[in-house]
Order: C-alpha cells, then structure tokens, then sequence
C-alpha cells in the first residue's frame, strides 16, 4: 500500500515536474510566466488531437504514437511561448498580464477541443494509453502510471539542471535572466536567448498536461484539473529553489501530498484522519508547504535562494 | 569604400512621451476592432459562420432583452468590484494575484454568519455583522502577504497565489463541516438576504457606482493615494520624502482586502445566498487584467470591465447557439486581450525607420 501511494505520487509528481522544469528555465530568462497553467492545457490538447487524428486514421503503433504525441504537444505548447515572447519580449508588454491572458486563452481552447475530441461515444485518443504506460501497462498497481512519459521528465529534468548549471549557453542564459543590459554588454544576444529559453521552457511545460492525461489520470474528464495541476507546478519552481534536479524531489512530494486525501487517511491510523473532514485539510498541504518556503529563503536571504534578479522586468536596451 | 557595406538596422524603437488619452484610446479601439474582426475570421474558418452573424448574436446576447442586459450589469458590477480591489495594489506595483481568495474568504465569512447568526437578530443587522465579517476576512487574507513583503520581500505574486488555494480548500472544509449529508452543497441561506429595491441586481450595481467614484477620488486626491503611486514608481523617491514605503505598503493591501471583502460581501448577500470554491469563478485573476487595461484609472474600468463582461456573455449565447463548447468565450477573451496587451506597445514606443541617405542623394 505504501510503496502503490509513493508509485502514484512519483507518477502524478512527474505533471509537476515537467511543468516546473519548464518554467524554471522561462524564469532563468527572466520571465515570469503566468500563463504555465495555460500551456500545460495547451499542450494536452495538442497531444490529444494528435493521437485523435491518428488513431482515427487507423494507427496503431504504439512506438509511433508516443512519439507523434509528445511532438505535437511540444510544439503546440512551443507556439504558446513563441507568442508570450513576441509579447513580452518584442511589445515589451507586461509579463503578469500577458501570463494571465495566455490561461485564460489556453484553457479556453483546450476545454474547446478536447470537447470536439470524441467519436460517438468513445474517446479515441485513450486508446493509445497502453501505448504511453509501456512497459508497465499490464501492471494493477501503482507501476502502471509509471510509464514512457515518466522516465522522459526525469531525463529531461536532469538535463535541463546540466545545461543550465554546466554549460556555457546555461551561464548566458542565467546572466540574461539576472541582469540583460550586462548580458547584452557582453555580447550575448539577449532577444535570442529569451526567445529560445521562453519558447522551449513552454514546450516542456506543455509535455505536463499530456503527461497527466496519457500517463496518470487516463480518464475522459481529466482534463478539467490540469489547470490547477499547473498553478501547482508554478509553485513548485519556488519550492526547488530554480534548481530543475531539486524539483524532481519537490514533484514527488508535491504528488505525495496532492493525492494524501486518497492515501492517508488508510496508511495512519488516526482517527480524525478517517473523517471526511481531513481531505481539504490534506490538500491544503502542498500549498502551505510552498508558502513556508517561500517566507523562509527569504526570511533566510540567501543569494543563491533568489529568484533571478531581473525576473518579471522587460529589457528595453535604450533604458537606463 | 565604397563597397564596404555598413549593416544598419531597417528601423529602432524610441520611447515616446505621454501621448494625448484621445490618441492612446483611438489605438486601444483600434487594438479591439482588429481582434474583433480576427475573431469574426476565426469563426468563419473554423465554424463557418459569417462575421456578421457573429457580432450579431453577440450583441444580441447582451443588449437582446432586459433580463441579459441586467445580467450584464450584475456581471459588471461584480468584476468591477473586484478590479478597484485591486487596483490600489497594483498601482503600487505589489502584484497582488490573490483577489480570488481573498474574495472566496469573505464570501465563506459573510456565509457562517448567515449559517451561525441567522434568524437569531433583525435582516439589517445581520447585513451589517456579514459585511464587517466579509470585510475583515478580506483584509486578513490580503494582509498576510504584505506583512511579510513589507518585512522581508517576500515574492507576493507566488505567496498570494498561494493563499488562493488555501482559501479554496478551507471552503471545501467548511462545506463538509456545514453539510452533513456529503453533498458538500450548501443550498441558498434563508437569511441575508439584501432588500430589493426597484430590481434584485440594483443595489449591487448602486453599490459598485459609490464605490467606483471613491475609489477615483481616493487614488487621485487623497494623500495616500498620492503615496501609493510615488511607492509604485519608485521606493527610493518615496524614502526620500519622508513615505515610510512599509506602512503604505501594508495600509493599501488592507484598503485592497477591505474591498475584496466587500465585493465577497455583495456575491453572497445580494447574489449567491451560499458559498461554493468556485463561488469566484476565475473573476479575481480577470479582474487583474481589467485593472491593467485600464491602466488602473476606476472610471475607465467601468468600461475595461465592460468589454470583457460584453464578450464573455455575448459569446456564450453564441456557444449555446452554434451547440459549441462554451469554454470558446474564453478563447475569444484571450484573443482580444492579446490584441489589446499587444497594442500598449504602440503607445510607449515609436517605430523610427532609418532613413535611406543613398536614396536621397
């Protein structure tokens, strides 16, 4: 039972992880990008439509379906980060509206299409659940969520933490997100970096909302909560301190303590934790949990605890 | 020489001065009308529905009889509630995005008053005991963030967002306390209830007016308005003059909670008579977004609120027409905001276009 709870949280923990991971790398540009949760709808719904179109034309390979999938939902997701980035970047429109805006927007079209997304009865694109739960779909317990999906957010999280903390475009990156004029000064071209940084963080982010859909939940009304799944994911960037690795453990815990209603209640025994009544309180935790965070590394004041330093600020060269 | 060649670059943007509000409001209704007809586009596209059809049902969807034109004002008056809630914050740049819960927590307050005070004293001052209730709960849950921002910069974006959805699980809590059943559905509260006069939305919308033009005065001729934009411009300047930058910063998010509270107050004692964790419904992040737009000026909110409430509404009669999704609202709310966030460019900047000096000479 337990080890079934922690499979469950590594699996939905994984939503997470590509949401955060993903952000992280917007925010080290210098972005604050609200419109994550908007992105990860976007990217399910990218991928879904895809796997729609191709089962109903009658594919069936499972290897050529992941594949298909997880590219549609990159690049559609990559689109939503192209246009946060003509915004902020090229109309140097303000970064927490424009976030806004792409949620509304990006919930709005997933709702929209996955809506469309059927055929009679049946939802095509669930059909390839097998596919994506390779190689444990046959599994009853918790193993079955730990599919293809899963192993790629590692990879990419870790990867991620490589580029950014080990290679030289990572130090451009982070010297744009800290301070542009400096990077700008040192010859780094600094639209390029919050172009690419922006746009690729997005793709990323939006393999959450089809990791949810495909991976975890598999369901038809799933898609309705990737949305806070995603505000989730932009709290986690604070939790893992804009460290992708370090948000691979966050996510587990985040996923741990976003399905504790289900679990906990029959792994305590505590009496008051079989009431009804402890469910909210529980899912309160993964909330409560980043505020604390938040409060303490800056009540702490660490340096390398800070968000980047030029975070939410648009770059206009001719300023001072 | 000559054949060196010098890369100069097409055309560089300067910024521009104040420009004249009547040019600024032409490119905004410009910025509206392109999206406008881009959506029309869209629609014939993907629908196949003419335009005009379009703008039609919109319009129709709103103004078409006198029951959708007082929804509309209702919708209006409570997203316009909100946005001067938070406007105060913004002005000072604390980007406060927590006015969902911070609604969500005076609605859940203005509630148990009605659940824990009900039928035991007279309508009027029960009204009174939700307001104060609502109000003060509002404040708590803006105050919080602002203490620690003010203390020791805490992130306010993440830590109110955060506190959202606290507030939305302590109202799934009470919920489960409140309604033994399981149901977790609390029916409409018999009590506190708001007088109705001349028709069921006219006091909110009454409300909302006094309200609007308070809050016009407070941030344009009020001394702490005048604080709160020298701390929104510049914390140095204001330390300067003598602003101590902490305590404006925590007296104008009780201000912001203290309208939050009134605006839960309203959805409860004029609106819903319940609570629900979606009793807010996404209002309190539009409501940022109409602040914004409005460049947090409360009279030309009336009409930022406006545009959004007019789409949301007009699109979802034309969703339910088309047997559409009705989560298309949102798409077109989206489109338009892109349009109009995308236009503030044109207004704070100028294209310069280099001058050929080969073709002249």
């Amino acid at each position: 039972m337990i080890l079934d709870y922690i499979l469950n949280a590594i699996a939905i923990g994984m939503t997470f992880l590509y949401g955060s991971t993903g952000e992280i790398i917007t925010e080290k540009a210098g972005h604050l990008n609200l419109g994550i949760p908007g992105v990860m709808c976007v990217g399910a719904a990218g991928g879904c439509a895809a796997l729609h179109y191709m089962i109903v034309g009658g594919i069936t390979n499972g290897f050529l379906l992941v594949l298909v999938g997880i590219l549609a939902s990159f690049i559609a997701a990559f689109l939503m980060g192209m246009l946060f980035s003509f915004l902020a970047v090229t109309l140097h429109a303000n970064q927490n509206v424009t976030g806004l805006a792409m949620t509304t927007f990006g919930v709005g079209l997933m709702k929209y299409i996955m809506f469309g997304l059927k055929e009679g009865n049946s939802i095509p694109y669930l059909k390839a659940l097998s596919a994506f739960r390779f190689p444990f779909a046959d599994q009853t317990n918790g193993l079955k969520y730990c599919g293809v999906m899963v192993f790629l957010a590692l990879i990419i999280a870790l990867l991620s933490s490589f580029v950014l903390f080990k290679t030289k475009v990572g130090l451009h990156l982070r010297a744009v997100g800290e301070n542009p004029a400096t990077a700008d000064a040192a010859g780094i071209n600094v639209t390029l970096y919050k172009y690419l940084a922006t746009s690729i963080g997005c793709g990323i982010s939006g393999l959450g909302g089809l990791c949810y859909i495909m991976d975890y939940a598999g369901s038809r009304e799933s898609y309705l909560s990737i949305e806070a799944l995603g505000w989730l994911a932009v709290a986690l960037v604070i939790f893992a301190l804009w460290r992708p690795h370090l948000s691979i453990v966050g996510s587990v815990i985040f996923g741990a303590l976003f399905i504790a209603g289900q679990f906990i209640p029959t792994l305590v025994p505590l009496k008051f934790l079989q009431t009804m009544t402890a469910a909210p309180l529980l899912k309160m935790l993964p909330y409560v949990v980043t505020i604390i965070v938040l409060t303490v590394t800056s009540i702490r004041d660490k340096k390398e605890n800070h968000p980047p330093q030029g975070l939410g600020l648009n770059y206009y060269r001719e300023e001072r | 020489m000559a054949n060196v060649k010098k890369h100069e670059p097409l055309f560089h943007i300067v910024k521009r001065d104040r420009m004249p509000i009547w040019q600024s409001l032409i490119i905004r209704l410009a910025a509206i009308v392109l999206g406008l007809l881009f959506c029309g586009l869209l629609c014939n596209i993907i629908l196949d529905v003419k335009p005009m059809e379009l703008y039609k049902t919109l319009y129709d969807g709103v103004f078409g009889t006198e029951r959708r034109i007082w929804k509309m004002a209702k919708d209006l008056a409570v997203l316009l509630c909100i946005s001067l809630a938070v406007t105060p914050a913004f002005k000072m740049k604390f980007w406060n995005i927590g006015a969902e819960g911070q609604v969500l927590m005076s609605c859940l307050a203005a509630v148990a008053c009605t659940i824990y005070f009900g039928g035991k004293m007279p309508n009027w001052v029960l009204l009174i005991c939700m307001a104060a209730a609502s109000i003060l709960a509002g404040m708590i849950w803006a105050v919080i963030p602002a203490i620690f921002k003010a203390k020791w910069d805490t992130n306010e974006t993440l830590f109110t967002l955060m506190m959202n959805y606290v507030a939305t699980q302590l109202v799934a809590y009470f919920l489960i306390v409140w309604v033994p059943s399981g149901s977790s559905s609390l029916g409409e509260q018999a009590f506190g209830h708001m007088p109705i006069v001349y028709h069921r939305y006219f006091i909110l919308v009454a409300v909302v007016a006094v309200l609007t033009i308070f809050m016009y005065i407070y941030l344009n001729y009020f001394k702490q308005g005048y604080e709160i934009s020298v701390v929104g411009e510049s914390q140095k300047t204001a330390c300067y003059i003598g602003i101590n930058v902490k305590t404006v910063i925590i007296r104008t998010l009780i201000v912001s909670g203290a309208l939050c509270g009134i605006a839960g107050f309203l959805i409860v004692s004029a609106l819903d008579h319940s609570v629900t964790t979606d009793a807010v419904g996404g209002r309190g992040f539009t409501a940022i977004m109409v602040s914004w737009l409005a460049k947090f000026n409360p009279l030309i909110m009336v009409a930022t609120s406006f545009l959004i409430v007019f789409l949301q509404q007009g699109v979802y009669e034309f969703a339910n027409d088309y047997g559409i999704s009705t989560a298309f609202q949102n798409i077109i709310v989206g489109i338009i905001l892109f349009f109009v966030i995308g236009c503030e460019f044109f207004i704070n900047y100028k294209i310069m276009f280099t001058r050929k000096e080969v073709a002249k000479k």
